[in-house]
């Protein structure tokens, strides 16, 4: 039941996410030519909340597997359930069972430890798949994903090879700090996540923060805007600016102008290092505030 | 939404549509898009659904399936626009630096002391030989090379053979830090044994234990050592799976993609091309600061060691170059600086660039010869 292409913006829009007309192209393409979505962009943009999006609008399950340098297929795959198997051993050899018995035991379904990659293919109801930050795992565990992604098929020696039963949606996101493979790329369909503009990240707001009004919706982003434009060593997220506005929100404040102190003295939202805090000084903010509000 | 002069004559006509999908493919691939038979059979399929009739999706639809990698994000729009409307531009655009310089060949003008490329081939094939050696083998190799070699200082070093031991050093670093027991896969096979652990599993390159970051002073102070330690830097990357190296003088230059040019010689070279016209006094202050900046989040992370080379005469301020060292050290794992000039016997690091630096360094360790560089192996593979 793949969705026509306009009404993945406006289901989006429902679930609390503001795609902007590329993405939702991109969304689209994933079902129609049952393509992963590789994801760029810096950190922050909202690239995870994507596939959350998107688990959510295709009311499917949301299974995550985060990367992390070293990570292995015991890790992402399957995993065999030791402890149990080495109690079996034990249990059964009193039992005096031989050891080719035994060893069909232990080698079975109830002791195999689904992990997150094995467990997408699985699923009766096609999953979403996230890798995240696939750019931190190995150049090994790329080029395996990149055989699970097009085979949707892997091989246990000690079972068989199990083949998926629904073929998940997948997304993965990188933050750049490793080239990806040609292979890996080519694979998926691509889409370059920026900051949202100006109007996309106040409708943002709008619809994650309830007790915000649109017209401080639109002062916060124009602000953020303007700070990520400031020499600083880590721009805000979208994930920020929502706290952000949340924080300013429970203060009641309804105008940034009405209280520059307060707006500065919460900026520790947005900015997360001592450096950054220091060169966005009082000054500062008020000319920026000044500027945009 | 779609205006009517954007709709496309009639795209959706079998044999029209394959031929300008293949023509567009094409140009893409001229331009360095990385595009297979698959990606256009699924452009096809696109140019049938619904969205082939709108030229506004069409768009956005084949830069997701076409694009790659950001620079050809970037790009696609006017490629596009060149392609589907015929709007004016040149065909081929300038490529992306890495894939241009692959496979040309230039002239290269080589500001570092000359290596004649037959002798360079030699230093290859020697490498490998050695890199094929079992670890015990070319360890001793290594170590009973002649001892005047060892000791020489490496400014005397110009031999490609000699040249060939620094290689294996290099690589012999990169092998030390791998290996470890798998306990997991240890554990795994004793099931067999009911439960006795007779096989050990060594973790091989699993976890890959360090990424290494080099930063080579290329500056006047240094000039007798900058070929050999570009050298050092070309079997670093090489031997690393992660290793980035940088080249300053008054500027920071990213030179990871020269080194990996599997030719020394020409890697060499493509090095010196890239670290020219940067010469004057050493800004390490405002190279570090660079590199924080601008590539310390990529390339750094929580296995990082850091390995400078410079012999800390900084024309720069001593305050910056302190706060910029601090806040290296807050990122990385470990910070080594090698020091050519800590070989000399009555050298003390009194340059005031080497005392502001001190505090935050983790092995300050001298670098004049190939002994001083294999002492350092033990150091390098307990991180």
């Amino acid at each position: 039941m793949p969705l026509a292409r306009e009404d993945i913006a406006s289901r989006l829009a429902e679930v609390g996410y503001i795609a902007d007309r590329d993405l939702a192209t991109a969304l689209w393409m994933m079902d129609f030519l049952k393509r992963p979505l590789l994801l760029e962009g810096q950190a922050g943009v909202g690239k995870t909340e994507v596939a959350k999006a998107l688990a959510a609008l295709y009311d499917a399950e949301l299974i995550r597997l985060q990367c992390y340098e070293g990570l292995d297929q015991n890790a992402a795959l399957y995993e065999w359930n030791y402890q149990r198997q080495l109690l079996a051993i034990k249990a059964r050899e009193g039992a005096g069972e031989t050891a080719e018995r035994i060893e069909e035991q232990i080698f079975s379904e109830k002791y195999l430890l689904e992990r997150p990659l094995l467990a997408a293919i699985r699923r009766a109801e096609a999953p979403v798949l996230l890798v995240d930050e696939v750019d931190r795992a190995d150049e090994e565990f790329e080029a395996f994903l990149l055989e699970l992604l097009s085979e949707y098929q892997v091989s246990i020696p000690e079972l068989g090879t199990i083949s998926a039963v629904t073929i998940p949606r997948v997304v993965l996101t990188s933050n750049n700090t490793r080239e990806l493979s040609d292979a890996l790329r080519r694979r998926c369909l691509y889409h370059y996540v920026d900051f949202p503009d100006v109007e996309r990240e106040a409708a943002i707001i709008l619809a994650r923060t309830p007790g915000v009004a649109s017209s401080l919706a639109a002062q916060i982003a124009r602000l953020v805007a303007a700070i990520r434009k400031e020499d600083l060593r880590k721009a805000p997220g979208v994930a920020e600016t929502l706290d952000w506005a949340a924080t300013l929100a429970g203060l009641a404040i309804e105008d940034l102008r009405q209280s520059p102190e307060i707006v500065h003295d919460t900026l520790i939202c947005l900015l997360k290092t001592h450096e950054d805090r220091a060169r966005l000084t009082r000054e500062t903010t008020q000319r920026l505030i000044g500027k945009v509000a | 939404m779609a205006q009517a002069g954007k709709t496309l004559h009639d795209p959706a006509l079998g044999a029209q549509s394959a031929a300008r999908i293949a023509a567009f493919a094409n140009v893409l691939r001229a331009n360095g898009f990385a595009i297979g038979l698959a990606e256009s059979r699924d452009a096809l399929a696109v140019l049938a659904s619904p969205a082939g009739r709108r030229s506004n999706l069409l768009k956005p639809a084949l830069r997701a399936l076409f694009s790659a990698t950001r620079e050809d994000w970037r790009r696609f729009d006017e490629l596009f626009e060149a392609c589907w409307r015929g709007k004016g531009v040149r065909k081929v655009q300038p490529l992306r630096g890495a894939a241009a310089s692959a496979g040309q060949p230039r002239p290269l003008p080589s500001s570092f002391p000359p290596e004649a490329p037959p002798g360079a081939k030699e230093s290859g094939a020697r490498d490998d030989e050695l890199g094929g050696a079992s670890t015990s083998g070319d360890r001793r190799d290594a170590a009973s090379s002649a001892e005047a070699l060892k000791s020489r200082d490496i400014r005397h070093i110009a031999d490609p053979q000699e040249m060939a031991k620094v290689h294996a050093l290099a690589e012999r670093f990169a092998r030390r830090m791998r290996a470890r027991l798998d306990l997991r896969r240890t554990i795994h096979h004793s099931v067999a044994h009911g439960g006795t652990p007779i096989d050990l599993v060594w973790r091989r390159r699993k976890l890959r234990p360090l990424r290494l970051v080099l930063l080579l002073d290329a500056s006047g102070s240094m000039e007798l050592y900058t070929a050999f330690f570009a050298r050092f830097l070309h079997a670093a990357v090489d031997a690393f799976r992660e290793a980035e190296a940088f080249v300053f003088h008054t500027r920071l230059v990213h030179v990871s993609s020269a080194l990996r040019e599997r030719d020394v010689a020409r890697a060499v070279d493509r090095l010196a091309l890239m670290a020219q016209g940067i010469g004057g006094g050493t800004r390490i202050g405002e190279s570090l600061a660079d590199f924080n900046r601008w590539h310390a989040a990529r390339v750094i992370n929580s296995r990082t060691a850091v390995v400078i080379v410079s012999d800390g005469y900084d024309t720069g301020e001593p305050e910056r170059l302190g706060a910029e060292m601090q806040r290296l050290a807050r990122r990385s794992r470990r910070i080594v600086w090698l020091n050519p000039l800590l070989g000399w016997r009555d050298y003390e690091p009194t340059a005031r660039g080497m005392q502001a630096a001190l505090p935050y360094i983790d092995l300050f360790a001298p670098a004049h010869n190939l002994e001083s560089l294999a002492a350092l192996e033990p150091y390098l593979a307990r991180i």
